[in-house]
């Protein structure tokens, strides 16, 4: 069905980036215009989610041009309900970013910035082109460049230029891999490639071809071996940038995973061994480097990576059920993920540090605010009847059906390194007595009571996101239940698109 | 030929990026990304005097022709990597400027500096 609604939610966030662009240093302005325009871009996503969740597949032709030759946007159950995410993020963020972010990377235009990386994330999630995707892909990288860079702090280009090299390698590799396909298959479109790309004999170009893709999303999804530039990078931004980062880039790298590996390049065993040894490597490396590190931000980076882990893993074993379980565990995960640095941006507005070792008694001073941070934290170690619980659930049952222990042990060991995790956060940041009165800078008590609330509300709001997405799991599972089976069986996508 | 010069261009580009001075990151990544350029054109066919036109009798293309999808393809491509390259250059510029090396091993703030 041709619904032209579907692009809303990418204009809304371009005009609101170029109104912006509009007031220059107004900063107050901008604030406005970016919690209004992730208003709008969230009530446009709210209603193109209930449409496709209760309706057919939406499709709409760029220009008219009939699907495989023109570019068309796809609305699935997938894109939809990534779309919703990204408006839920990009609100909390841009709710945050009027306190939390300096006046200082305001004035240099940090909210066009950040609004057309949201647009770039929404076309990603929204196109059925496979060179558009590209394209977006682009977009959102040259927009976090910008992000990661402003400021210009010591630390902060050092991570962007580790951060920068590796997805501009990541991208070459993508774009070496769409030109090979095309010129084995003649075509862009995915819902087309899907199809021609089982009358090619050659088996090994395509695997070749898919290696290709492999690298490339496997960096910028921050998977083992090319993982290194995440942690690196991420804990030098302001909280509210890392928020958006550790939240939803490297979810565009899943997306692509789960994009292309189930419609275009359907895993055979080979791939599918490969999935799962990185995967399981994943889980393990991230793990275990989350564990030496001090800063909160730091363990919060290694965690993105030892958890994207579990969501390949579901991936690779390529059942209904472990897709549910993947599903659903990137829908809790980027709710927590992008709470949790805020939550580290708060820290920091409280103490004036993210390390550790200098943190202490939070629980005593806020414990209205350490309990808000309790449920994020215990979402994250997935304890019942929180968000993180349920998709294991779904993850283990797939790992027995398909006979994987060894990604049932690393499911395990990842758990339980981030319970024991948690467990230190709390005790030292929150629960230990605070080492020394004489450092703490607390910019929090100073501030005014709505600039509080601007610092404490979006926190509140993915908190309860996390709290829904967890006591009424039986919705989400629906939803999840939905997206695997487009996975499973792409052919209502292919029909949408190619109309036969 | 033109195979000949993408192997070429990729294998110094990877090579470069190996190596730990920024500058030759650098040319590394904009040698790598002209490989793949040139990967793309010669995927379309690249035949002279051919061009995607039908003729007036015919309704589909007869003969051989150039396909001119790869070429709209690298003009996006090459217009995007000449915009990556130049944030690329000022970033290192900058960097350069404030730690004053050339060595991608010395960018490495300790942990104990974080706030």
């Amino acid at each position: 069905m041709t619904a032209n609604i579907i692009i809303a939610t990418v204009l809304v966030h371009l005009f609101t980036a170029l109104l912006q662009l509009t007031f220059w240093r107004k900063t107050i302005t901008q604030r406005v215009l970016s919690v209004a325009g992730s208003l709008t871009g969230f009530a446009f996503a709210l209603g193109l989610f209930e449409r496709v969740r209760t309706g057919p597949i939406l499709t709409m032709n760029a220009a008219n041009w009939e699907a495989p030759f023109g570019i068309v946007f796809v609305a699935d159950q997938l894109s939809v309900t990534f779309v919703l995410l990204t408006a839920i993020v990009a609100l909390a963020v841009s709710i945050f970013s009027a306190t939390g972010v300096g006046r200082a990377r305001m004035l240099y235009g940090y909210f066009p910035i950040f609004h057309f990386l949201i647009m770039g994330l929404n076309g990603a999630f929204l196109t059925g082109d496979i060179f558009n995707l590209y394209v977006w892909f682009e977009v959102i990288i040259i927009s976090s460049f910008v992000l990661l860079t402003l400021g210009g702090r010591k630390a902060q280009l050092e991570g962007a230029v580790k951060y920068m090299a590796l997805n501009i390698l990541a991208s070459t590799f993508f774009l070496t891999g769409i030109g090979i396909l095309y010129g084995i298959t003649g075509s862009l479109n995915m819902a087309d490639l899907s199809q021609k790309i089982q009358w090619v004999e050659n088996q090994a170009i395509i695997n070749l071809t898919a290696m290709f893709f492999l690298i490339g999303f496997g960096i910028k999804a921050a998977l083992f071996p090319l993982y290194f530039w995440l942690p690196s990078s991420y804990h030098t931004p302001p909280s509210a940038v890392a928020a958006v980062f550790g939240g939803l880039l490297t979810k565009v790298g899943i997306y692509g995973f789960f994009r292309v590996f189930t419609l275009i390049f359907v895993p055979d065993d080979f791939i599918k061994a490969v999935l799962m040894g990185i995967a399981v490597m994943t889980i393990l490396t991230g793990a275990f480097g989350a564990i030496i590190k001090d800063n909160i931000r730091r363990i919060f980076s290694y965690l993105i990576v030892c958890h994207l882990g579990f969501v390949i893993g579901g991936l690779a074993l390529f059942t209904k059920i472990a897709f549910i379980g993947a599903v659903f565990y990137l829908i809790h995960d980027i709710m927590v993920k992008t709470n949790l640095f805020l939550m580290a941006g708060l820290i920091r507005h409280l103490r004036g540090t993210m390390n550790m070792s200098k943190l202490g008694g939070l629980y005593a001073q806020y414990p209205k605010l350490s309990l808000l941070m309790a449920v994020v934290l215990f979402s994250l170690a997935g304890i019942p009847p929180l968000s993180g619980f349920w998709p294991k659930v779904y993850l283990f049952d797939g790992g027995y059906q398909g006979n994987d222990y060894l990604y049932i042990g690393g499911i395990i060991i990842g758990s339980f390194i981030t319970l024991y995790l948690v467990a230190r956060i709390w005790s030292e940041v929150f629960w230990k007595r605070a080492a020394t009165d004489d450092f703490v800078v607390d910019r929090f008590k100073s501030l005014q009571w709505h600039r509080k609330t601007l610092l404490v509300l979006p926190i509140c709001l993915l908190a309860c996101s996390s709290l829904f997405i967890g006591l009424n799991a039986e919705y989400i599972i629906q939803i999840a239940d939905k997206i695997a089976g487009e996975m499973a069986d792409p052919s209502p996508y292919i029909e949408a698109v190619l109309g036969k | 030929m033109l195979v000949a010069s993408i192997g070429f261009l990729y294998a110094a580009g990877v090579y470069l990026i190996l190596k730990r001075s920024m500058v030759r990151l650098l040319l590394g990544i904009v040698l790598l990304g002209n490989g793949t350029n040139l990967l793309i054109f010669l995927l379309g066919t690249i035949t002279k005097g051919k061009p995607p036109v039908i003729e007036p009798n015919l309704k589909v293309l007869a003969d051989i022709y150039s396909d001119p999808v790869p070429q709209a393809l690298i003009l996006t491509a090459i217009v995007i990597s000449f915009g990556l390259t130049s944030f690329a250059i000022v970033l290192l510029k900058r960097v350069y400027a404030l730690i004053d090396t050339d060595d991608l091993d010395d960018l490495n703030t300790p942990e104990e500096e974080d706030i």
